[in-house]
Parts: C-alpha cells; sequence; structure tokens
C-alpha cells in the first residue's frame, strides 16, 4: 500500500506543475498517470501561454480581455490571480529550459491571438503545450528523488474516510492488472477535460474526464458543464486541431464565395474575436449555404509570408500534408468548428480544493473559473501551471503536520469486484465501442455550437438510455495484462456520468452565454443567469444548484469584436 | 471507403489456446476511407472484432507519440501512416512474394517496435530501454549560477536550432530503427543523444563541455553511430536524430578538441583524411592511421595506440572472413587500387569546397520538398532535403 503525503492523478502540465510545487514544499508526492506523462493531452496545445510581461502591458488588461472573453461567466478574483501571476510563472518556465520564441533582440518575443488587446502569447513554434510539459518532465526527473512516478496506472476511484474526506485512491497498474490502494493526506486530481463525449473532437482518446466523474462519486460539485468549447478551426471528420496561431500570424477565414465573413460578425477582431464568437459565425455560413459542399469553411494561411509558416507554424504544415493531403503554404484548408475544450468541470476555490476535504482539482479537469463560458485562446496552459502549482502548494501545507489516516481496504475490493465483474460479463447486449460511437454522435448533434431544448432534451434521453446500455455492455479481453479494453469500459461509465450532467445545465441555462448558444434563447440575460449552474451527485441522479458568480471591478456589458 | 487487410504481428502473454503461445500473426480485415491512418485500421479492428489487440494510441494526430510500430518493416507512427499509402507500400514490397491474403490484396504488416522487449501485441516495453537511456544523458538545463531577473537573453536562431531537438515526441520509432542499438543495445542511441545536443546547443546551459566529455568518452556515446541514417527516416517529426549526434560529434572532436578513450574523434579523422588522400577508403591505412596518426604516430606510438592496434586484429579478421575488407593484398600499404583518371582531382575538388565552411542545417524549419527559397550556402547539398528557410550557421572552418 504505497503511502503519500500528496497523491497527483493525472501527469499533464497541472498535474506535473502541482507534483513539483508540492515537492518543492518539502513533502512526499507521488504522481500517478494513465498513460506515461508525456503522452498527456497537454502536448496538443499548439499556439502558446498569455502573460502580461511585456512594459506597455498589464495584467488588468489581460484580465479584462479574459472576462470579456469569458462572456461575464468567469469570477473575477480567480482572473485576478492567474493574470496577476503569469509573468512570473512564465519566467521560472524559461528559466527552467522552455525554448521559446525570442526577439532580435534575444528577449522573448510574442504572437497575437484571439480576444486578446495585446500581443501577448509566447511560444515556441506551434509546440508550445509539448514544449512546457517535456522540460517539466525534466524536471521531474531532476526531482526524482521527490516524486515518485506511476506511469501507465489508471485511477477507478477516489478513497473516503467515513467523514467523506478524500483519503487516497484506488489504481489499476496496467501493465499486470494488480490493483492498489494508495493512501494520502491530499489528493489532486489533474485528469483533463472530457473532448471524447463529443465526436468528432479536437482531443485525444484518453480525454474522458476520468476525475470529473470521479470526483462527481465522491460529493464534489461540478460547475459550469454546459460550457464545451467548440474551437473555430479543425478538421471536418477528423477533427484535428489547426492552432488559432494561424489567425494570430494574419491568416484569413474564407467562406465558399471567398468572401472574409468576419467582417459582419466581428469589423473589428475580425479572425481574432473570441472563439465562441468565431464557431457562430463559422456555423451561421455554413448553415445558411455559404460553406462549402462538405459543411466547411476556408482558412487561409497562404496570406502568410512562407518563411514565417515554416518557422511558427511547422505543425500546421505536418497536419496540412499528413491528414488533409492539403500544402497550406500554397491553398487554403477547408475548417469547420469542433469540440475543443471543457471550460467546466470540478468546482474549485483559489487554491484548488474541491467541496471535499483532501481533494483538490486543477486543469481542465477543474472549473475556478477562469474561462467562465468561453476560454481565451493560450489561457489554457497558463491556468493548468497557475493552478496547479497552487494545488501543489496549498495542497503540501495540508498535508504537512498530519499523520496519514487508517484507510478501509473496503473501496479496493468493491472496485476489485468493479473491475472483474466487467471482465466476465457475458457477451450479449451491445459492446462498449458502439455505446461511446453513438455518444459522440448525439452530443456533437445536440449539444454543440446551437443548442435547443428539444434537441438538449432528446440527447439527454439518448444519454440515460446508454448509461443502462452501458451497465451490462461486453468486452473481449479477459486478461490482466495490458487489458485497454476493460479501462475503456471504465472510461465509458465516467463519460456517461459527465454527459448526463453537462446535458442538465445545458437544458436549464435559458438564455445564451459564451458557448451555449440556445436558439431558443437567443440574448444573454444577466438578471436572470449571471451564475453558475453547479451539478452534483445525489444518490444515482444529478441534482442542480446555482453559485454567484464573483465580481471584483469588471461590470457586464455588451459584449463586442 | 477500401477494404484493407492488417496483418498483426501479436504477442499475448497469458494465452492458453496451444496456437497463440509465444507470438503469432494475425489478419484483421477493415474497411475505411484510404486517407484516414493505420491506426484508424487497427481500431476499427480493435472495437469491432478483438478487443485483446494492445496497441497505445492516443493523440491520433503524431503528437503524443504512443503509437510507435513498424508497419511493412518501416518503423514510423501508426496515426501518422495513411492505410492508402500503406497499401501501395505493401504492394511494391509483395511484388513478386507471396505476401498476398486469401483475397489476393496485400497485407500491410504491422509489427511492434524493434530493439524493445515486447510486452502484449504492438505494446513494448519503453521504460526498460528507451526511457532508461534518455535518463542517462542528464535531462535537464544545468544553467551555471542563478536565474537572472527577467528572461536569458539569448539569439532567436539558438532557439530555433535547439527547438529541432525539441520537437521530438519520445516515440521510440528512430530507436526501433536503429542499427548500432541492434549490434550494441547499450548504445545511448538517436533519441537520447538528439535529447542530449538539446542541452548541448541551448546557450543557457552552463555544462556543455563536460556533457561532450561524458558523451564522447562513453563506450556506448557518439562515436557509436554508424552514420546509416535509419533514424532519420523513421523521425516522423523532422528532428533527424543523426543529424544531431554528427553535430555533438563536431563540437566535442573539432570545437572542444576532446580526445575521447574510444579513438572516435581519430578515427573519424583518418576516415576522412583517408579519402583524401586515395578517393576511396584503404583500409590498410585505416586502423594505423586512426590510432597512431600521423608520422610521429607511426614512428614514436604511444602504447595505448598500441594496445588499440592489437586490439582491433580480431575485428580486421572478422572483416577479411566477411569480406567487409575486399581482400588480404590491399591491407598491404601501398597496394591500394588508384582511382581511373581524374577521378581522385575531383574527390580533391569536392574537399577543397566543403572545407570553405561548415553548415549546420536544421531541418526541422525548412520543410520538405524541393522549393528553392535562398538557403544562403547550401548549394551543392541535396536538394530534396534542404530547402527553404534552412538554418544555416557558418563556422570559420579548420
Amino acid at each position: 500500500m504505497p503511502d503519500h503525503d500528496v497523491l497527483v492523478i493525472g501527469a499533464g502540465l497541472a498535474g506535473q506543475r502541482a507534483a513539483l510545487a508540492a515537492a518543492e514544499h518539502g513533502v512526499s508526492v507521488g504522481i500517478i498517470s494513465k498513460v506515461h506523462p508525456i503522452r498527456s493531452h497537454s502536448n496538443a496545445a499548439q499556439g502558446g501561454i498569455n502573460a502580461a510581461l511585456a512594459v506597455d502591458d498589464s495584467w488588468e488588461s489581460h484580465a479584462f480581455d479574459t472576462i470579456k472573453g469569458s462572456d461575464y461567466l468567469s469570477d473575477q478574483d480567480a482572473v485576478e490571480i492567474m493574470c496577476r501571476e503569469a509573468p512570473n510563472e512564465l519566467l521560472h518556465l524559461e528559466h527552467i529550459g522552455v525554448t521559446f520564441h525570442r526577439n532580435e533582440k534575444g528577449e522573448l518575443g510574442t504572437r497575437a491571438f484571439g480576444g486578446a488587446s495585446h500581443a501577448r502569447t509566447y511560444y515556441v513554434a506551434d509546440i508550445t503545450g509539448q514544449a512546457i510539459m517535456h522540460t517539466l518532465y525534466e524536471q521531474l526527473m531532476k526531482y526524482a528523488d521527490l516524486i515518485d512516478r506511476y506511469e501507465e496506472w489508471f485511477t477507478t476511484e477516489l478513497a473516503l474516510d467515513e467523514d467523506g474526506n478524500c483519503v487516497g485512491a484506488v489504481t489499476r497498474n496496467i501493465k499486470d492488472g494488480s490493483m492498489e490502494l494508495f493512501r494520502a493526506k491530499a489528493v489532486i486530481l489533474a485528469s483533463g477535460g472530457n473532448g471524447q463525449i463529443w465526436h468528432p473532437t479536437t482531443n485525444a482518446l484518453i480525454c474522458t474526464g476520468d476525475g470529473i466523474a470521479m470526483a462527481y462519486r465522491a460529493g464534489a460539485k461540478l460547475m459550469d458543464m454546459e460550457m464545451i468549447q467548440y474551437h473555430p478551426t479543425t478538421l471536418r471528420g477528423k477533427g484535428f486541431l489547426i492552432t488559432e496561431g494561424a489567425r494570430g500570424e494574419g491568416a484569413h477565414l474564407l467562406n465558399a464565395k471567398g468572401e472574409r465573413f468576419m467582417e459582419k460578425y466581428a469589423p473589428n477582431k475580425m479572425e481574432l474575436a473570441s472563439r465562441d464568437v468565431v464557431s457562430r459565425a463559422e456555423q451561421t455560413e455554413i448553415n445558411e449555404g455559404r460553406g462549402f459542399p462538405d459543411g466547411t469553411v476556408a482558412l487561409d494561411i497562404t496570406v502568410v509570408p512562407r518563411k514565417r509558416i515554416h518557422e511558427a507554424l511547422r505543425e500546421i504544415v505536418l497536419v496540412g500534408r499528413d491528414f488533409a493531403g492539403v500544402d497550406i503554404t500554397r491553398e487554403p484548408i477547408h475548417i469547420k468548428p469542433g469540440n475543443h475544450y471543457t471550460m467546466g468541470g470540478i468546482k474549485t476555490d483559489i487554491w484548488g480544493r474541491t467541496d471535499v476535504k483532501g481533494l483538490y482539482a486543477a486543469g481542465e479537469a477543474a472549473c475556478v473559473s477562469v474561462h467562465g463560458g468561453n476560454r481565451l485562446g493560450a489561457n489554457s496552459l497558463l491556468d493548468t501551471l497557475i493552478f496547479g502549482r497552487r494545488s501543489g502548494e496549498d495542497a503540501a501545507k495540508h498535508a504537512a503536520g498530519r499523520g496519514i489516516d487508517r484507510v478501509s481496504r473496503t473501496v479496493l475490493e468493491q472496485e476489485e469486484r468493479r473491475v472483474q465483474a466487467i471482465i466476465g460479463r457475458e457477451r450479449s447486449g451491445r459492446r462498449v465501442s458502439e455505446i461511446k460511437a453513438e455518444l459522440g454522435e448525439t452530443m456533437d448533434s445536440k449539444v454543440a455550437v446551437f443548442r435547443d431544448e428539444e434537441g438538449i432534451q432528446s440527447a439527454l434521453d439518448t444519454v440515460r438510455r446508454l448509461k443502462e446500455e452501458a451497465d451490462g455492455a461486453w468486452i473481449d479481453d479477459r486478461g490482466t495484462i495490458f487489458n485497454q479494453d476493460v479501462l475503456g469500459a471504465l472510461e465509458l461509465q465516467n463519460m456517461l456520468q459527465q454527459a448526463e450532467a453537462t446535458c442538465m445545465a445545458a437544458l436549464e441555462r435559458k438564455e445564451s452565454r459564451g458557448a451555449q448558444f440556445r436558439t431558443d434563447y437567443p440574448e444573454r440575460n444577466d438578471e436572470e443567469w449571471l451564475k453558475h449552474i453547479d451539478v452534483s451527485l445525489n444518490g444515482d441522479g444529478p441534482e442542480l444548484s446555482y453559485s454567484p458568480v464573483t465580481i471584483t471591478d469588471w461590470q457586464p456589458q455588451e459584449r463586442t469584436y | 471507403m477500401a477494404e484493407y487487410t492488417l496483418k498483426v504481428r501479436r504477442f499475448q502473454p497469458e494465452a492458453t489456446d496451444e496456437d497463440k503461445r509465444g507470438a503469432y500473426w494475425d489478419n484483421f480485415d477493415v474497411e475505411l476511407d484510404p486517407t484516414l491512418s493505420v491506426l484508424d485500421g487497427l481500431l476499427q479492428a480493435r472495437d469491432g472484432e478483438d478487443g485483446s489487440l494492445a496497441v497505445r494510441c492516443s493523440c491520433r494526430a503524431a503528437i503524443c507519440g504512443s503509437c510507435g510500430v513498424k508497419i511493412n518493416g518501416q518503423s514510423t507512427l501508426a496515426c501518422k501512416t495513411q492505410i492508402g499509402e500503406a497499401a501501395e507500400e505493401a504492394e511494391r514490397k509483395a511484388d513478386g512474394e507471396s505476401t498476398t491474403s486469401e483475397t489476393g490484396k496485400p497485407e500491410i504488416v504491422i509489427e511492434p517496435m524493434g530493439n524493445m522487449p515486447v510486452i502484449k501485441d504492438l505494446v513494448v516495453d519503453m521504460e526498460s530501454t528507451h526511457w532508461e537511456k534518455y535518463r542517462r544523458v542528464t535531462p535537464w538545463l544545468m544553467p551555471s549560477g542563478p536565474p537572472p531577473e527577467r528572461e536569458y537573453i539569448v539569439s532567436a536562431e539558438a532557439m530555433v536550432d535547439v527547438t529541432q531537438s525539441v520537437a521530438c515526441i519520445q516515440c521510440g520509432s528512430c530507436v526501433s530503427a536503429c542499427l548500432s542499438m541492434e549490434a550494441d543495445p547499450d548504445f545511448i542511441g538517436p533519441a537520447a543523444l538528439a535529447k542530449a545536443y538539446r542541452f548541448v546547443g541551448d546557450p543557457r546551459d552552463g555544462q556543455t563541455t563536460e556533457r561532450l566529455y561524458d558523451l564522447a568518452n562513453d563506450q556506448h556515446g557518439i562515436y557509436d553511430c554508424t552514420h546509416c541514417f535509419s533514424c532519420i527516416d523513421a523521425c516522423p517529426k523532422g528532428v533527424a536524430p543523426m543529424n544531431q549526434i554528427m553535430r555533438l560529434r563536431r563540437l566535442a572532436g573539432h570545437d572542444h578538441d576532446i580526445q575521447d578513450v574510444n579513438n572516435g574523434r581519430n578515427h573519424e579523422l583518418a576516415f576522412v583524411k583517408n579519402i583524401e588522400k586515395k578517393g576511396t577508403l584503404d583500409e590498410s591505412l585505416l586502423l594505423q592511421e586512426s590510432f597512431a596518426p600521423g608520422i610521429k604516430g607511426k614512428l614514436l606510438p604511444t602504447i595505448r595506440s598500441m594496445k588499440g592496434l592489437i586490439e582491433s586484429i580480431p575485428t580486421a579478421i572478422r572483416g577479411i572472413r566477411t569480406g567487409k575488407m575486399r581482400s588480404v593484398p590491399k591491407l598491404i600499404p601501398g597496394v591500394h587500387h588508384k582511382l581511373p583518371g581524374d577521378a581522385q582531382d575531383h574527390v580533391k575538388r569536392i574537399y577543397d569546397k566543403t572545407e570553405e565552411s561548415r553548415i549546420e542545417l536544421n531541418l526541422y524549419v525548412i520543410g520538405e520538398g524541393g522549393e528553392e527559397e535562398g538557403a544562403p550556402g547550401a548549394e551543392g547539398v541535396r536538394a530534396e532535403d534542404i530547402t527553404a528557410a534552412a538554418q544555416a550557421e557558418e563556422v570559420t572552418p579548420s
């Protein structure tokens, strides 16, 4: 039974940053990940990371852009912290080795990004997330004697004591199928978003929101679950991402008639309006027949100088060539809005604390909330690092001076039985993969850019049926070693619980704000809906409640770009 | 949509059936768009036919590095290989051979990566091989002194230069393809050495000399590479690991004048000198020149060089036996044949030209395909590899 002061679940940017911060405070740390840490999805963050570091920029300006971008649903105290602490965090990353782009003077250089009033996005070509995450992993190597790594361990459930405090987690070693109860004084969930609930999505196959579902089952509240970001530039069918950096470098969006249609929707910021605005504009063009026959519009990167494309958008050149057969330096590439980011998640305070004592959350799994109704590009890396670090620090303080509790092994036995039951299921009913496919298509057609009551209700009905079917869904693999089949079944259960919460919240919010656009309630309604919707698990079903939005200096205004 | 047959090398460690003990082949028929990937094909087989088919995968977009496999013998990422192209390649390879399926279609052969033990099906143990090597190169930045108040001031070019190695996603394709590692499993290998260059080439690092010293003197270090280009072919991200190894060698041997215990530096110089003088390789002089260079070396060989020469005798004998050294008489100094006509002068002219400048090519930013866009100082080098915005760094020759 491995014991740690602080146990981190998930090893992308938020998890690794949390582990390093906790270790710096002198506590023992364990970090668990269902994949090797550098396979985590933070890799996919291409464009960059925001920080008001330039002398003519200010954190207040960054905060205002973030709050406006969020459609005033973000909690402004949290946004202030993120934007104030961004410059120091960025310099820390530079000091430990991230190879950020430099200007001709050898100083850190920036690029423009959507929804921002200043070019404050720092970047490494278009592999910023990868560059930062590999650098953090290097630090895990450096501090290997302080941080124990459990690579390719799948956490199935949190362990609670009699008072409902989180005291550890049950985890399956994928390599041999053995299950362990890890004891800890504090547990940090940094296990990412849940894009796999939608199909297609830009998200990796591992993005099943396991941590969100485990926290929900442990009694933590989920918040803003209806806020799902559709990224404006993804490849049709496959969902691959074309970075916002392309538009930051000057690329245009064109409809099938060759018109730069953003003139109509955001005459000032054009292609660099907030993502929700651009995605809706594209979807409107497509729906009204001005898209291409394959249901897309075009992103024209050829207006960017070729040398600059090769230097700053290298990954996109490869994505275009390998996955769309398009040379983006010569011709426009067809794109459409695609599922991208979970703004909502496990409700936390500014130190990453959830409603469950001893349980923390950070990164895309968490909802602080700094993104509110819509996240600005290049704010997600920042969110993971700032609140990853803060969770690590606070969890270390929480753990220091506490004894490790006796933890009942009941949860371990219960989880072993649950996994074994899936492995032993009769071959009747549906395959796990079929249910997952139906879930993805349902959510992408009904809980996407434009929504209405009828569609969301029908999605909710489908999700509830799928939940029942999933309880009996069968798998092929009966083994213990690298049984990925059984993990898929566990992930499916997690996804369905979250999908239900998302549908409930989307149905409840009878207004249009940020990523939630209700065609039956097309206006923002601050009087009734300037509040968060929380979802918690009551018995077997979800229960809704509200919590206030924290407003400090920025009163809601009309939002134009 | 088109139909494909995937011929997958499988290993089910817990199999009880007689015919599934040990490694075996399994065929899967899948149907998908030719522009989708081999991984999409594998996932279709797993989702629809056999959920026990093990393959690591996550991003599907050549970013996470999970799905390294061999496809038709070539190490690569399953997600980055279009299934239509893989089928065409299989057809070319199958030409005249009997690797077609019952339906008459060529089979796309998918195997686990090489140089790493197999855990199950296409899943290999990277921890005990790849990651252990990665940790051998002290993979973190070691600046000297405390950090500055703001950022380190370094040139834009230096950051772009090491970003080629930073682009590595640790997928292991190069490790799988490495021929030197097949001969010497302890070789640090292409991925870890590219990682090493990432720090050596970083002006913020304060341990450049120490790193180079270690890499040159490690018996399984930079001089273990045989320059076969397999890693460059295999790399899905344009990291070109072999280029990074060669840059480490130039930095260690030429710029830092590190005389390594492996005699790697001298061996390399002997090779270059030998070709300059003779036009083709003269094995009779190579060994002696490697261990005891120049007239001084001939007249006053050191104990170390004598020892080195004697230790090389078995290798030389093996070379003769296997036909690598072409014939015994050729080992007698002076017997080496002359190049016909003025070929020798041509060789000499290449030397004159290449000595004028040393070009460090950064494949990361130049893209692929033959587009002329003014790569300064890069004329005369193979155009399909180096184009566009070649990162050319000129250094005064020796």
